[in-house]
């Protein structure tokens, strides 16, 4: 469903992907690996809409987006989570997935002024659903609390809260498992084929190689800003040039 | 949703009462000043305490409102409800053209181009002297009027400006509690978190911009037709720093702060002349205080100081 193609950026002088190919298959659980500073983040940061690469282009189901901002790909249902969490800190738990509802909300400054009975029905509406996301990732008890006050762990999971309000076809996490102990990330694995169960494409960042190799259909390895290899789990923890990569990394 | 209400009509009674505690028509004439300043630190606040971006050019819009609104009625007789329409349309329309490139810039960057903004209208006020009179500024500006009901006396005058000044109060809390608020504030705290929520963080910047030029036109409309009079020196850059210093004392993102904000910042030197002199220190001074104690302003800082007094007492947030 999405295809990446010959995608390279450069910062200044530093080529952080360097004519990456790759395509995500829809409702698969894609892995993207590598080391420290392989270019994950960066590849996200494209696909997302944050930068624009140096030449490439993403497209999704066939359709080119490359130019394509993060709300324009919000609406067409592309939605990700961030490696260094990006909560908005001083709104409540359920506001932020509220937030995650606006795509799915049309009231505008005036019939929000006004309180237009129009408005009142939509605000029940997207209080109702975003409490429903809160009780799909387990932290609905959590609602009142600032979201800045949440445990990382806790945090994490607001994060996929708000992004599934989207009702995304495609969801993006950039290390979702990072800082997490090893009981929620069994946790964050259960949630991660719950989602896939509901249609929806995951692509995941990780350094959790059991978790990656426990729920991943289908894995790319990144090293250097290069794509070092792709396909199942299997073939991945059995290729020699990953596991040079990853044995040289110590 | 409840203590909403509550707070409101706590207003509302407050509102309605001032007239029958002050007789008098100075302090019904400091109080027209307060409900002025209050809708001007509501409108900066939607910008500043809920989008998080900065203008130090309000005072332009408060200006150009009062100009606009001026000139439409004094030279050209038109009725002054319509000169008020078109003053504050006109100016909203204005910030939502400058808006777009604008509030693409960040920080110190916006705070100087609307300084810049602010600054320009000043001159333009000063220098168009056929149009507005100049530093002598613009006299003979009608009052509001009802029929035969003129708002031509201070008790008159409080009752209208406060009549907009509840309105705005109203309008900008159910905004705050709506889609369009809670995505303002979360631009304020992740754009980019924002942005991939699907929220135009752009147009959305540009629109709560020009709808807090249009309140502050308004404020202006009822200024000139208030005072009967306007000259630049009411809308110059320290006013904007004035309006700053309102919303941040008050308790950014906090409506009602505003309406703190507001009073204080107004009431404090007419009640400080018993000093004379020492006036502006004891003025500097609170000021100082208030921003180290009460970092949340006093929307925040107020119930926690009660509640130090009162250790029993369960607090709440403002
Ligand atoms: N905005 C940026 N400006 C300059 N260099 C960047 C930027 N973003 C990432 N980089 C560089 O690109 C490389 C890849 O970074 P990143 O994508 O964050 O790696 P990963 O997520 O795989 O750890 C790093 O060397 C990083 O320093
Ligand atoms: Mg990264």
């Amino acid at each position: 469903m999405l295809a990446i193609q010959g995608i390279t950026q450069v910062f200044g002088g530093l080529t952080a992907l360097d004519d990456v190919t790759f395509t995500i298959n829809r409702n698969d659980i894609t892995g993207v690996i590598g080391p420290n500073g392989a270019g994950k983040t960066t590849l996200f940061n494209i696909i997302s809409g944050i930068y624009t690469p140096t030449t490439g282009t993403i497209s999704l189901d066939g359709r080119n987006i490359t130019k394509f901002p993060p709300e324009r790909l919000a609406a067409f249902g592309m939605v990700r989570t961030f490696q260094n969490i990006e909560l908005f800190g001083q709104m409540t738990v359920l506001e932020n997935v509220m937030v995650g509802l606006h795509t799915k909300s049309r009231c505008g400054i005036i019939s929000c002024a006004f309180k237009m009975p129009w408005h009142l029905h939509e605000e029940r509406r997207i209080r109702e659903t975003a409490h429903t996301w809160l009780r799909f990732c387990g932290i609905d008890e959590l609602a009142d609390t600032t979201a800045a006050n949440l445990p990382f762990g806790k945090g994490r999971l607001l994060e996929i809260a708000r992004a599934l309000a989207l009702e995304p076809q495609i969801i993006f996490m950039d290390e979702p498992a990072a800082g997490l102990n090893s009981r929620e990330t069994m946790g964050l694995a259960d949630l991660i084929r719950k989602i896939r169960d509901r249609g929806i494409t995951v692509v995941l960042v990780e350094h959790d190689m059991e978790l990656v190799m426990d729920v991943c259909d289908r894995i790319l390895v990144l090293n250097l800003g290069k794509k070092l290899a792709e396909g199942t789990p299997r073939e991945i923890q059995e290729n020699p040039a990953v596991i040079a990569a990853y044995l040289g990394e110590g | 949703m409840k203590r909403e209400l509550v707070k409101y009509l706590l207003l509302v009674a407050a509102a309605v009462s001032m007239p029958y505690f002050f007789s008098d028509g100075y302090m019904m004439n400091v109080l027209v000043f307060v409900g002025i300043n209050t809708m001007l630190a509501v409108a900066l606040n939607l910008l500043l305490g809920f989008a998080g971006q900065i203008s130090l050019g309000h005072a332009g819009f408060f200006g150009l409102g009062a100009y606009i609104s001026g000139v439409l009625t004094a030279t050209h007789q038109v009725n002054p409800w319509l000169a008020m329409l078109i003053a504050a349309i006109a100016v909203s329309f204005l910030a939502f053209l400058i808006g777009f490139p604008i509030l693409k810039l960040k920080g110190h960057y916006l705070a100087m181009a609307t300084l810049g903004l602010g600054i320009i209208i000043y001159i333009v006020f000063n220098e168009a002297v056929d149009i507005t009179g100049g530093p002598s500024g613009l006299s003979g500006i009608p009052n509001l009027a009802l029929g035969s009901l003129v708002f031509d006396n201070d008790v008159k005058n409080y009752c209208l400006v406060w009549t907009f000044t509840i309105v705005t109060i109203l309008l900008a809390v159910n905004l705050a509690h709506s889609r369009i608020g809670r995505a303002l504030r979360a631009i304020h705290d992740s754009e980019v978190a924002a942005r991939v929520m699907g929220v135009n963080v752009r147009l959305l910047k540009v629109q709560i911009f020009a709808l807090s030029a249009f309140i502050s036109a308004v404020a202006g409309s009822l200024y000139a037709h208030v005072m009967t009079f306007a000259a630049p020196a009411s809308f110059g850059f320290h006013f904007s720093v004035e309006l700053v210093t309102m919303v941040i004392i008050g308790g950014l993102g906090s409506i009602y702060g505003s309406l703190f904000g507001a009073t204080l910042l107004t009431l404090l030197p007419e009640l400080l002349r018993t000093f004379q002199d020492y006036d502006i220190i004891i003025y500097g001074l609170i000021l100082i205080l208030v921003t180290m104690f009460m970092p949340g302003g006093l929307v925040q800082g107020i119930p926690s100081l009660l509640g130090a007094l009162l250790p029993k007492k369960k607090e709440g947030r403002g």
